[in-house]
């Protein structure tokens, strides 16, 4: 299991966190190359679905980085986003499927060393849990 | 199976074109444009013409609520459910689908459970009463847990109903078994089209309750006994297993006079679920029960028993104005019966008029019949 490489799926949004990957990436910041971003206009756009689907598609884990509360730019996207991936988390647990592979972030534009400090720490968390149940059962 | 094949199965060509079905139709009336009698001549008028592809396309099938009320009508016995059932297993090969509300959820979740994952789902069952291993009755709890997550924001509480469930099932003396291995019944999926996963979770579940040496198996929810009983036997030949409502077990405990049930002040109506009354034929059980806890009036509403009209929407799909439209009808009507509370025997239809409710101001409370039993037995 030492050498599991896992596959991430992050939903960053637009104004705020992935400026932050940005802001890592020019200051040269080293972070895992786990993570697979996909950016999104507000993380209110994310629904329940879309992290389920990523789990259902092969990735271990999945996280949604929004804007620092109450920084939204759309006022309250990143609520919305946080009250589903609690959702999300309670709906894996139903069918046992460990809710720490869906997590929910908040950071700044400015923030580069706090989105590489969350890609390490959510890689360290997936490399622990192992690959997801879920891996290579999509057949549609 | 063809077109064809399928008007001539379910007797679409003794249509009299009368329009019966158009007229009683939930969704005809406030969907223009939308008609069960002149979606089958289109149907049979393309089968002719050897199109059959071109309507496969189209998305009116995906409208009907497979409610039953124009099969309850029509005067030639027209198998209009069966044809719909079958246009739709064609549509979905076709590449056509259904559009799903909550954004796929819980379609998500049901294709997720076809993966053999054990899941939680005695967790519950254990802290609200007593399960066996193994045993003569095996509760199918279903959906309800999916639905208590996504839900509970909106004040229903289906799991809270599995658990009086069990509690009252303890009460007569009965253990049931719950298995952490239990799929979803496959009732959206056969209504979407999508037949060959159904067969999957169907052929599952029979052979995980014959193995946990279950011979009855025990449904709250009527969706689930209707599938396990009508269209389980279509896929699984030679099941050995019987399909019990809940509710009939709880009819035949108070005929026994087994149990007090202490007064509740309360005046209700009942909605008949469509899948336990048209399409299972069961009015009566749900109705004696109320009947039989004291102080409580019952009033029914105008379109009750055989005429109950739909909740508005079928297997997580098609969310529309419409169906609040039909909603909305729906609880006028329970409340033009002066009732406080409008009971359900179905956790979908409780969790849609709650929602219709929640954008209403009207003093009417929707509550799960189990619920009632509970609160009426003191659990």
């Amino acid at each position: 299991m030492n050498n599991f490489e896992p596959l991430i799926a992050v939903f960053s949004c637009h104004y705020c966190s992935y400026a932050a990957a940005d802001l890592a990436g020019s200051s040269r910041i080293q972070y895992p190359p786990n993570t697979r971003i996909i950016k999104v206009p507000c993380t209110g756009r994310i629904s329940v679905n879309h992290i389920l689907r990523a789990l259902e598609c092969g990735a271990d884990g999945v996280y949604v980085a929004g804007c620092l509360e109450g920084t939204c730019h759309f006022v309250s996207g990143n609520f919305k986003a946080k009250q589903r991936v609690q959702s999300a988390k309670s709906l894996l647990g139903e069918i046992n499927i460990e809710p720490e592979r869906v997590q929910m972030y908040f950071m700044s534009a400015a923030e580069g060393s706090k989105f590489a400090n969350v890609a390490k720490e959510m890689t360290e968390t997936i490399k622990e849990l192992g690959p997801s149940p879920l891996k290579g059962t999509n057949t549609q | 199976m063809s077109i064809q094949d399928l008007i001539e199965k379910t007797k679409v060509s003794f249509c009299q074109d009368c329009g019966v079905c158009t007229g009683s139709c939930p969704v005809s009336r406030v969907l223009p444009g939308f008609s069960p009698q002149q979606m089958v001549a289109k149907y049979v008028l393309s089968s002719d013409l050897g199109m059959e592809d071109e309507v496969l396309g189209e998305q009116d099938v995906w409208s009907c609520l497979t409610c039953a009320l124009c099969l309850q009508r029509c005067p030639s016995k027209v198998e209009y459910l069966e044809f719909v059932r079958g246009v739709r297993e064609e549509a979905f090969r076709a590449g056509n689908k259904i559009t799903h509300a909550h954004d796929g959820i819980l379609q998500t979740i049901t294709q997720m459970q076809t993966s053999g994952l054990p899941q939680n789902r005695t967790a519950w069952a254990r802290e609200a009463g007593t399960i066996k291993e193994e045993g003569e009755y095996y509760l199918f709890v279903g959906c309800v847990p999916y639905f208590d997550v996504l839900f509970k924001d909106m004040g229903v509480s289906p799991l809270g109903s599995a658990s009086d469930m069990l509690k009252i099932l303890n009460k007569f003396g009965i253990e049931p078994v719950v298995s952490d291995e239990e799929r979803c019944c496959g009732h959206d999926m056969l209504w979407s089209g999508n037949v060959d996963l159904f067969k999957e979770l169907a052929l599952h579940n029979v052979e995980l309750i014959k193995r946990l040496g279950c011979k009855k198996v025990i449904f709250g929810c009527p969706e689930g006994y209707l599938t396990f009983k009508e269209y389980y036997p279509l896929y699984c030949t030679d099941m050995g297993l019987d399909a019990v409502h809940f509710y009939d077990l709880v009819y035949d405990q108070i005929q026994e006079g087994t149990f007090q049930l202490s007064p509740l002040e309360q005046k209700v109506t009942y909605h008949d679920p469509c899948r336990l009354g048209r399409m299972a034929g069961m009015y009566d059980s749900p109705r004696e029960i109320i009947a039989s806890i004291p102080g409580i009036k019952f009033v029914e509403m105008e379109r009750n028993r055989e005429e109950a009209v739909c909740c508005g929407i079928s297997c997580w799909a098609n969310c529309s104005s419409y169906s609040k439209q039909i909603q909305m009808d729906r609880i006028k009507e329970a409340e033009a019966t002066g009732a406080d509370t409008l009971i359900t025997a179905c956790p979908k239809c409780n969790i849609h008029f709650s929602c219709a409710l929640s954008s209403a101001e009207m003093g009417l409370e929707v509550k799960d019949l189990t619920q009632l039993m509970a609160s009426a037995m003191g659990i």
